[in-house]
């Protein structure tokens, strides 16, 4: 048998900067911020009072009674798998047994978490709901998709925080390249946008303290830099076996190529600053992907805003693609849409497939004065225009504990 | 207090809408939660606890399952708050 390939062929998305993928993309090519003010009064028990909310909510999206029985995540995922899918044409006839899920989250269903200790300190276990386990269970969001469409050749959640949605592509991508399905709905959501979880980041004073301008808070690369800004919302992505694709007639955006998956080994929550993990990762996802450092244009960093990681990376990129990557315009989107932690690999994957089908890297905005330890070339405030002919483009991303996934997508 | 069938009736429609999605009109005394209605067993849960909220009745577990219709339901609570 041939070599099995694995192209993307459907994309959605509900993130700070609009409930679509069309809105999103569109905010994120103007350079506009979806962080703002929470408006909650617990905002006063945090040194952080801003976030970056959804831009629609699930609320004016879909069913009310369908609400009430699943976690806010798992509303993210829905809503966005419901766009994929009809984006990849809606191909409802497919055989279900070929037909898989893999959606990640960084934390779960941590709100219902929370509010239903809340229930059950104040009315007592009867006034926990019966959907409490569904709802708060990490696996929530992949398994409400996979019931939606029936799919029957493995509902899967790989957890890495903030490199989860990235290794969920990843492992849907094994998933058909080792025939096990033919069409995978893919991706990443969150929805942590509460006092407990974002206390526990401020205590790790990784998250930005700017109370008085939160739309310039989120600025990866910039020296002034004070961590990172926690968004919400999910991109999801179908991908498909290319023959499949093409026997359906979809429309296909691009090809994804391979990936490269290492660990640190060096720190629970830090970034190694050697970088040897992001390096290595880089190289076998080139490796897989029949690609050389040449070949890349276009990369959308991880960066999160945090002081130590976006030099830590940088440096990274600029040891493993070498002169190459004078022509690698570096895109850092979390100046946008903030970090949606377990969603953040999968939006910024939805980012890359648009930059390769538009030929547009989309900017990253509120850098004042660019830290002079950045070494890559980053594209600031206006998108940047990628050459014509085949190009290919990496997403990398990391999570605490030392996680570091790399993905390569190549123009088709 | 005692409750009339009707105010009962009235409120489990309301309840069943609320919580399943499905509409007041389509709720009669005859209808079985599970097999016309298709209310699943944890939507049920949350049917048994609101209708104790709003009634101040107490529905035990195992009286829950020999309240296959709406009728069941109607005149348990009607005889538990008389």
């Amino acid at each position: 048998m041939s070599q099995r390939r694995v192209v993307v062929t459907g994309l959605g998305a509900t993130t700070p900067l609009g409930g679509d993928v069309d809105s999103t993309w569109k905010a994120l090519l103007a350079g506009q911020s979806g962080v703002r003010l929470l408006t909650e009064d617990w905002r006063e028990l945090l040194p952080v009072h801003f976030a970056a909310r959804v831009a629609t909510e699930p609320a004016d999206q879909m069913e009310r009674v369908e609400m009430r029985r699943l976690d806010r995540s798992e509303q993210f995922a829905l809503v966005a798998s419901r766009e994929a899918w009809k984006d990849a044409g809606s191909p409802d006839e497919i055989d279900k047994e070929r037909l898989g899920v893999v959606i990640a989250s960084g934390i779960g269903g941590v709100i219902t978490l929370l509010d239903q200790f809340v229930n059950l300190n104040e009315k007592g276990a009867r006034g926990v709901s019966p959907h409490t386990v569904p709802m708060l269970m990490p696996n929530g969001p992949a398994a409400n998709v996979g019931l939606e469409l029936q799919a029957k050749a493995g509902v899967h959640t790989p957890v890495s925080a903030c490199a989860s949605g990235a290794e969920a592509i990843g492992y849907a991508y094994e998933i058909i390249k080792n025939n096990r399905a033919d069409i995978i709905v893919t991706g990443g959501v969150e929805a942590a946008i509460h006092q407990l979880p974002m206390a526990g980041f401020a205590a790790m004073k990784a998250l930005s303290t700017r109370n008085d301008a939160p739309a310039r808070a989120s600025r990866p690369y910039d020296v002034d830099r004070d961590g990172f800004v926690l968004g919400e919302g999910g991109g999801i992505l179908v991908i498909e076996e290319y023959e499949h694709a093409k026997a359906r007639g979809a429309k296909i955006y691009c090809e994804i190529g391979g990936q490269g998956l290492t660990s640190d080994g060096y720190h629970i929550a830090a970034p190694d600053p050697d970088g040897n993990g992001v390096q290595r990762a880089i190289k076998f996802a080139l490796q897989n992907s029949g690609l050389s450092t040449k070949d890349i244009v276009h990369l959308n960093a991880h960066a999160t805003s945090t002081p130590a990681g976006d030099v830590a990376e940088a440096n990274a990129l600029r040891k493993a693609l070498g002169a190459d990557a004078d022509h690698v315009a570096v895109s850092a989107t979390k100046s946008m849409t903030g970090h949606l932690l377990g969603g953040a690999g999968a939006i910024e994957s939805v980012f890359i497939v648009k930059a390769l089908q538009e030929r547009l890297a989309p900017p990253t905005i509120n850098i004042e004065n660019l830290d002079p330890a950045v070494t890559v070339d980053v594209v600031r405030d206006t998108p940047r225009q990628l050459p014509a002919g085949d190009i290919a483009a990496l997403n990398d991303s990391f999570g605490f504990g030392g996680h570091n996934v790399v993905l390569a997508f190549k123009s088709l | 207090m005692a409750l009339s069938q009707a105010d009962v009736l009235a409120g489990i429609k309301e309840i069943v809408e609320e919580v399943a999605g499905i509409p007041a009109a389509s709720i009669e005394l005859g209808k079985n939660f599970t097999e016309d209605l298709e209310v699943d067993s944890l939507s049920m849960v949350e049917v048994v606890v609101a209708c104790e909220e709003r009634f101040g009745v107490k529905i035990p577990d195992e009286k829950v399952t020999e309240l296959a219709t709406v009728g069941d339901a109607v005149n348990f609570i009607v005889n538990a708050a008389a």
